[in-house]
């Protein structure tokens, strides 16, 4: 790499560290953005900037956002007593796309894995329990994957809020789904968490 | 090109890079193995690669000594069966964790794979489920060399009242025997010897019992680790009221 285009070597090394872009894919992207300085280059850069010094988690439930108190926390008419637990920020806007939930999220940072070590106090879950007077919740439903490693904290969690309505998310086949291409796992808990027509 | 094809337990799964995983499997002839797994993170194979999951793999490396790559088929799922009982989930963690605290990495096992398999086919089943545990981690010690051995007084050689175990040699101590040491010794309820019933308080001394051979003898030949915390999670899930 000449001297010339050091600069755009780091960010093309930069860009390939994103997921879903290697080093290739990260090269054309970058090409791209200086075709397009005007229109993508200089406001994308901005964008960064502003988001790199206003981007902070929620202090009341770990949601991103550009102020202490996320707009979802900050809500009123979202204070409905529900507190929808979600594992990552991902889950949670991928609740939101989905329009049906109206109440406030809490996003735990991950799930209990002992091979990792992360245990109960590596996770938001004191700020949960915490929040359980603060907020006047009813109902808190757990939005977990449906792995070993998720379930187990759903059940962790529920264990943890002995005296509340607790719910999790069905598990079954998903919309779409044809059962001959559904691994045994989901059949059953589809089986078992049938209901009557 | 050495390759090998075996079934095994999946024990645990993490991610390495952006579309594979790095699996650890306790297999029944080559033992726990490790090996990646090209689109592991896939909806097609998450599922299969979940804790307990029973698979046929074929692992294929360019020299014994590479990590190399495992190809999966599933057998058996256990995750759905364990999800929704708290008692099956924090059984199969607690399998999964301390079989890959205490079993060296490609050190074959095949008995007790066919006796960790029977035990996983037994989740879900509430009733059995804590006497067939007890009864895994005692098999657990003898197959990594600290089999207990509560036959006899260590000290007398009788055979009656063999109420405690001795927590340095393993061995059984009478009560007659116990003498001043009697604060010192671990309980050894009935379970622990295939008789009396085996409730749930005198499994969960037993449990007491062999956590302090595995934690003080087998985890500490392998090295600074602790107890897994899983175990401890089942111990709380059995003795919860």
């Amino acid at each position: 790499m000449s001297e010339e285009t050091g600069d755009i070597q780091v960010l093309i090394d930069l860009m390939a560290r994103l997921p879903g872009l290697g080093p290739r894919s990260a090269r054309r992207a970058v090409l791209q953005l200086i075709k397009k300085r005007g229109q993508l280059l200089i406001p994308l850069a901005d964008a960064m900037q502003t988001v790199g010094a206003t981007a902070r988690e929620c202090l009341n439930c770990g949601n991103i956002g550009t102020t202490d108190i996320c707009k979802i926390c900050e809500n009123d008419k979202r204070a409905n007593g529900q507190i929808c637990v979600v594992e990552d920020v991902a889950d949670l806007w991928a609740m939101e796309r989905s329009g049906v939930f109206h109440g406030r999220y809490h996003v735990l940072g991950g799930t209990l894995s002992a091979l990792d070590a992360i245990g109960p106090e590596e996770l938001r879950i004191p700020r949960l329990i915490d929040r359980m007077t603060a907020e006047n919740v009813s109902e808190v439903i757990l939005a977990m994957s449906a792995t070993i490693d998720g379930q187990t904290t759903a059940h962790y969690i529920a264990d943890q809020l002995p005296n509340l309505k607790v719910t999790s998310l069905a598990q079954g086949v998903p919309v779409g789904g044809e059962l001959d291409y559904l691994d045994d796992g989901t059949i059953t808990a589809a089986l078992n968490a049938r209901r009557a027509l | 090109m050495i390759e090998w094809r075996d079934e095994g337990a999946v024990l645990a799964v993490r991610q390495h890079g952006e579309t594979s995983v790095i699996a650890d499997i306790f297999t029944a002839q080559h033992g726990r193995h490790a090996g990646i797994v090209r689109g592991g993170v896939s909806r097609k194979l998450r599922p299969i690669l979940q804790p307990g999951a029973q698979v046929d793999v074929t692992w294929k490396a360019r020299l014994d000594s590479h990590l190399g790559a495992f190809t999966i088929e599933p057998i058996r799922s256990r995750s759905a069966a364990a999800m929704g009982d708290r008692l099956a989930l924090a059984g199969l963690n607690a399998v999964t964790a301390l079989l890959l605290v205490t079993t060296a990495e490609r050190d074959p096992h095949p008995a007790f794979y066919t006796q960790t398999i029977q035990l996983l086919d037994l989740l879900g089943h509430a009733d059995i489920w804590p006497l067939a545990y007890m009864k895994w981690e005692m098999a657990l010690l003898e197959e990594m060399g600290f089999g207990l051995e509560l036959g006899a007084c260590a000290v007398s050689g009788a055979n009656d009242r063999l109420i405690y175990v001795s927590p340095k040699s393993g061995r059984a101590v009478a009560e007659s025997a116990a003498g001043e040491w009697v604060n010192r010794l671990l309980p050894l309820p009935d379970v622990m010897r295939g008789e009396g019933e085996g409730s749930d308080a005198e499994i969960a001394t037993a449990l007491g019992t062999l956590g302090h051979f595995i934690e003080h003898k087998l985890i500490r030949s392998l090295g600074d680790k602790p107890l897994p915390a899983a175990r401890g999670r089942l111990i709380d899930v059995l003795t919860r009221p």
